[in-house]
């Protein structure tokens, strides 16, 4: 068995993450290259079970921009307190001394797909057996009225992590007393179906901390989201009378900012906010696009190893595709690139390639050590990612149950890192 | 493990029980009351054998515990947590056994250990009464009969005797990384690395059964074949 491949090739560790590596990979090597592009619960996965399994075989470059990555997953418990900002740090190190992951800090800004090179913002490209797109998430411009990602300073997002998360938390704590926090939620499909919830729940913790006379809006154009049950007891048991949620039929739906005078209007009604959590309308990674690999605001995969419809040699995998019944969450991608990571290697190097099993569960923190999930496997179906079974937590659970579930939550954190980064 | 050792081990453990009586006058070290504590051994019997022919399983076996080094029961792979522990010197004194139990993680970080403590103090002391009668007088070791791993099970020996295959567990097991670390790190989440391949296959055979209960384990269990959980088990024996 190869687990104990932890010393082979030295190649790629030291040169990476400097921009000299891709003019080097274009013409020497024989061995199949893998790029992938973006480095989070999809693309660090791949390149890790790349790296792990190939035994040098395979030649795995990752491009993704920044040098320590910031996890989207429990940025909501920094805001409220129970996590610090560098817990959610993560870098590539591991990845590129210990399993000969190319590492390249840099942007992709396009990709042509009949060359098979990828272009990237320092100058050069870079050529590719297999592409791997795991870019995330962008925000539809236009799609919150008043609203682009040029305001997201006065209304930030805080919906991919960093300076947006330190942004909203240092807002939120400097709320004037008895203020509003003000959320515009996204309609679906978006990222991470109970975070705008969980954050509510952390945002409410917070403030009862240190303005407990403060108010939190959620203006929603959905009329049910995620776990909406265990979030509204939990609303109801931890934050009474602090949170007003408006959905569709109040006017939700119906919302525009003005970032300038803070102020929101919803079903024309104006109201002065003190934060304004702007969370528009998603899209793909914009990379997607630009590869001419989306249809819609998403790109479309195969069930069975997330191959692009629109492209044999590119998966696309995590919140950018469109794959059938799987939630975009970070579990999700992280599941997804272990079958995805079996396929390329199957297909570049001969080893068994494995039928597709994927599994999703999404933890939430409501409340001091009240956790709550709801998680579902998945099979590749006829023409779509299909789900078989799931579960979900329930009203009403004991203390010690919850108390359990936040705990495995904060077990999962480390998991999950572990496999992404090594 | 049969019955005939059983009968013995029932003749033996009542003559040590009188013998112990004699030794400590009632009650002994501690004030633990043994009988209390053998009941909440129920707690740990799922990865510790203790008594007569206890042998390593998920956790090492519990004989002779007392005023032991730690980390040095023979032919058990310990974690990296204890294996240091053990290198700063650490001796299973009654004092460092009852901290372990109130909250093992507090006294060795990163240990594999999956147990999330025992805090009430009672609790403790008659836990570690009924443990010491298997470390005061090793050749007296009482057999602890219903103290086996596996022993309330009805899996067909036939699922039993299947012979994974690692590497097909090695692939399966991108399923189980995502929560359980290679490392055998278990904070929050418990460690499956290098158990016994007889306690994996019993444990998730009753997840999928939903003998043993929670919701994630149970979802995960459902949908692995026989084989599978064979290759898993054959897989995370040998991790490293």
């Amino acid at each position: 068995m190869k687990i104990n491949r932890r010393t082979f090739i030295g190649t790629a560790a030291a040169a990476s993450a400097t921009l000299s590596a891709p003019a080097v990979l274009g013409a020497a090597h024989g061995r199949p290259k893998v790029v992938v592009v973006g480095g989070g619960a999809g693309g660090a996965t791949v390149a890790h079970y790349l790296g792990k399994d190939s035994g040098g075989a395979i030649d795995v470059t990752l491009i993704e921009p920044t040098r320590r990555y910031y996890t989207c997953f429990f940025s909501n418990l920094y805001l409220g307190g129970f996590r610090e900002f560098e817990s959610l740090g993560h870098s590539y190190g591991t990845l590129a001394s210990d399993f000969g992951v190319n590492v390249v800090h840099d942007w992709v800004t396009g990709v042509d797909r009949e060359a098979r090179t990828v272009s990237l913002a320092s100058g050069g490209s870079m050529a590719y057996d297999k592409l791997v797109l795991s870019p995330g998430i962008d925000f539809i411009e236009g799609a919150v009225e008043g609203w682009s990602t040029a305001s997201q300073n006065k209304m930030p997002h805080a919906y991919k992590a960093g300076s947006q998360s330190q942004l909203l938390k240092a807002q939120i704590e400097a709320m004037p007393e008895g203020g509003t926090y003000a959320m515009v939620a996204p309609p679906n499909p978006f990222r991470c179906p109970p975070g705008p919830y969980e954050r509510i729940s952390m945002v409410a913790h917070r403030l009862k901390q240190i303005n407990p006379t403060a108010k939190i809006l959620i203006l929603d154009p959905k009329e049910k989201f995620s776990k909406m049950a265990l979030f509204q007891e939990a609303w109801g048991d931890h934050y009474d009378g602090m949170i007003e949620w408006v959905g569709p039929d109040f006017g939700g739906g119906n919302v525009s900012v003005n970032p300038d005078t803070m102020e929101v209007s919803v079903d024309g009604e104006i109201e002065k906010v003190d934060v304004c959590n702007v969370i528009p309308a998603m899209k793909a990674g914009h990379i997607c696009e630009q590869a001419g690999l989306t249809e819609g605001n998403w790109a479309p995969v195969e069930p069975t190893a997330m191959t692009s419809r629109l492209d044999p040699n590119v998966h696309v995998l995590g919140d950018s595709s469109q794959q059938g019944d799987m939630p975009k969450s970070g579990f999700s991608a992280n599941s997804q690139a272990k079958v995805v990571a079996n396929n390329i290697r199957g297909q570049l190097t001969g080893s068994q390639i494995f039928p597709a099993r994927y599994s999703n569960t999404c933890w939430s923190l409501v409340g001091t050590n009240d956790g709550i999930k709801v998680g579902a496997s998945y099979e590749a179906g006829e023409d779509k990612i299909t789900k078989i079974d799931g579960f979900i937590s329930q009203t009403g659970e004991s203390d010690e149950v919850r108390k359990q579930t936040y705990e495995e939550s904060e077990g999962w954190y480390d998991g999950i890192s572990a496999d992404m980064f090594g | 493990m049969t019955g005939k050792k059983r009968q013995t081990g029932k003749s033996i453990r009542s003559v040590f029980l009188a013998s112990a009586v004699l030794m400590f006058g009632a009650p002994a070290l501690g004030a633990g009351d043994i009988e209390r504590g053998e009941a909440l051994y129920g707690k740990c019997i799922g990865c510790h054998q203790v008594g007569e022919g206890a042998v390593n399983r998920i956790g090492p076996q519990l004989n002779g515990i007392f005023d032991r080094p730690a980390g040095t029961v023979e032919g058990y792979r310990y974690s990296n947590g204890m294996k240091r522990a053990s290198a700063d010197g650490l001796v299973w004194t009654r004092e460092k056994l009852d901290a372990f139990i109130e909250d093992p993680r507090i006294l060795v970080s990163r240990t594999r250990m999956s147990f999330r403590g025992m805090k009430d103090e009672q609790d403790r002391t008659d836990l570690l009464a009924y443990l010491q009668q298997y470390s005061d007088n090793p050749s007296d070791i009482p057999e602890a009969t219903p103290r086996v791993v596996g022993a309330d099970h009805d899996l067909d020996p036939a699922v039993l005797a299947i012979v994974g295959d690692p590497a097909y567990g090695e692939y399966l097991s991108g399923e189980c990384a995502g929560c359980h670390q290679d490392s055998g790190a278990n904070d929050g989440i418990p460690a499956i690395t290098n158990w016994p391949v007889e306690d994996f296959v019993i444990a998730l055979h009753a997840y999928k059964s939903g003998i043993r209960e929670h919701p994630v384990m149970e979802m995960m269990a459902k949908r692995l074949t026989d084989d599978e959980i064979a290759a898993l088990a054959a897989y995370y024996k040998d991790l490293e």
